[in-house]
């Protein structure tokens, strides 16, 4: 079992989740991120320059079993890149339990439609 | 009863319809100064904009109107006050007298409510309300006495046909009083370098200004105070001389803050249709359209420029321009009578006359509100405390003020 982590720029979330769909990532978790990095972005207000130093981005995470880590991360790679500063980045961490809560089924089989059967 | 004719029926009607679109300043600057400001201080000045109208139709009624409009006392220094004192009157001249009362009562509601802007997201709430009261009653109607009450500069020949001096810079130069003595809000500068914080909705911004815009068309042309005879012309005259200036405010301040920042900034652009609306309110009825448009260029460049130097130089924090927009360019346009009048100007070949005298009262109101407006700060800092805590206001008077944030 694995958690995958991904930060990817906004406009990319779309295409993102439909190619993770594909190839039967169906349950993922996301939310607006901010963070700070190499890119900067310019801004003035009533003629005073600013920085925001802050870049906004997509997080979105995962469970699966270890076999759909490779393809999940082939499709996150194809999608989110544009080849700028920014691109984001992908995390695959171990998970060492899962439990379903309505069913109480623990292990690889908490993941329901995951699980290879 | 005596005969109440069709004429003055008609200018009654005129000057209430006016009055009522002066009235919608109100929400007008409520707008601007919510969408210039941060969101955890939208209930707080929403709540000024509320109670300073409130409270100055109240104390300008009780007695700021018998101040302003009662019979010159000492060399036309001030008005009776007691002689339009709990003013109430079933009479008529031009118009009905009630009618006057509720006209005049507007324009010192919008004197009273410029103030808030300079002195928003810091100042103690009850502090605020006694500022409110001393506006109406004694800064504002006295300095009006002094040209629209028939007092001595009026007698001087000083023209301010709508209130730029009057009316727009008592507001921006006691809102410099206020915004002087409370100091910059936490975070405006670091290290002597002024910093931007951003208002949170340009959306309401643009609302509040066009609201503006349209309730200057009861201002202007309303203080012609008629509408028929001669008046029919002169308000068509002023409506769009008025709109004129303020088109142009808007381009030149845009123009001007794209080749100075390399971007067409909104806020700015905003405050400069605004500048030349004020500055356009002295003279709408005394230049030719060309001269508005002059005036309102005139008017954007100063305010950009205006604004850059309370900020950078004298680091006077002015959240939504209202010192730049109305102190500074109330005066300015006041002065360009001087130079843009058809029959008195400069511009025209009349000489320097007009000019002069159109400075002396420019130099005395603002030495007034300034002077009153630094010593009514002062007292309620020592006395009440003008200021709200540190902690209140990293947090937000919404919270600690009212108990109510405006965003649920």
């Amino acid at each position: 079992m694995k958690k995958v982590e991904a930060i990817i720029r906004k406009t990319k979330f779309d295409e993102v989740r439909e190619e993770l769909h594909k190839v039967g990532i169906d349950f993922l978790t996301f939310w607006d991120a901010r963070g700070t990095g190499q890119a900067h972005e310019k801004r003035i207000y009533r003629g005073i320059k600013y920085d925001t130093s802050t870049i906004e981005r997509m997080y979105i995470t995962f469970f699966c079993n270890d076999e759909f880590v490779e393809p999940a991360v082939k499709v996150i790679m194809g999608s989110a890149k544009t080849g700028d500063i920014g691109d984001g980045r992908i995390f695959v961490l171990n998970v060492e339990d899962a439990y379903r809560i309505r069913t109480g089924e623990k292990g690889a089989k908490a993941f329901g439609t995951l699980t290879a059967e | 009863m005596e005969e109440i004719g069709l004429d003055i029926s008609l200018n009654n009607v005129w000057l209430l319809v006016t009055a009522f679109l002066v009235m919608f300043m109100q929400p007008g600057f409520a707008m601007v100064e919510a969408g210039f400001t941060r969101a955890k201080n939208t209930s707080n000045i929403l709540m000024k904009n509320v109670m300073d109208f409130s409270i100055g139709s109240l104390t300008y009624w009780l007695i700021g109107y018998s101040i302003m409009y009662g019979g010159s006392m000492f060399g036309g220094l001030i008005g009776n006050p007691l002689e339009k004192f709990w003013f109430t009157s079933s009479g008529f001249g031009g118009y009905a007298d009630m009618s006057d009362l509720m006209f005049q009562t507007v324009f010192a509601a919008t004197a009273a409510t410029i103030v808030s802007g300079a002195m928003a997201e810091r100042t103690k709430f009850n502090a605020y309300l006694v500022f409110s009261i001393v506006i109406t009653l004694i800064i504002y109607p006295i300095s009006g006495h002094w040209k629209w009450g028939g007092g001595w500069l009026d007698q001087l020949g000083f023209q301010d046909f709508a209130g730029s001096t009057i009316v727009h810079s008592v507001g921006g130069w006691v809102g410099l009083a206020g915004a002087a003595t409370l100091g910059p809000r936490i975070g405006k500068y670091v290290n002597g370098k002024a910093k931007a914080i951003p208002g949170h909705n340009l959306a309401y911004g643009a609302l509040g200004v066009f609201i503006l815009w349209f309730g200057w068309f009861g201002f202007n042309p309303g203080s012609e105070l008629a509408a028929t005879g001669g008046s029919t012309i002169a308000i068509g005259h002023i409506a769009v001389t008025t709109n004129l200036a303020a088109a142009a405010g808007a381009v030149s301040a845009m123009l001007v803050a794209w080749a100075k920042y390399k971007r067409p900034g909104f806020g700015l652009t905003l405050n400069g249709a605004l500048a030349g609306l004020v500055a356009i309110t002295a003279g709408c009825n005394a230049v030719s359209p060309g001269g508005a448009v002059a005036i309102g260029l005139i008017a954007g460049v100063v305010l950009v420029f205006s604004v850059e130097f309370f900020d950078n130089v004298m680091k006077i924090d002015d959240p939504v321009g209202a010192i730049s927009v109305h102190g500074v360019n109330g005066a300015v346009g006041t002065l360009l009578v001087g130079v843009f009048s058809t029959s008195d100007g400069l511009w025209y070949g009349h000489g320097f006359k007009l000019l002069g005298i159109q400075a002396i009262g420019v130099v005395a109101v603002g030495a007034w509100a300034l002077i009153t407006g630094f010593i009514l700060f002062k007292i309620l800092k020592a006395t009440n405390g003008l200021r709200v805590s540190k902690r209140i206001e990293e947090e937000g008077l919404d919270i600690y003020e009212h108990g109510e944030n405006a965003y649920n």
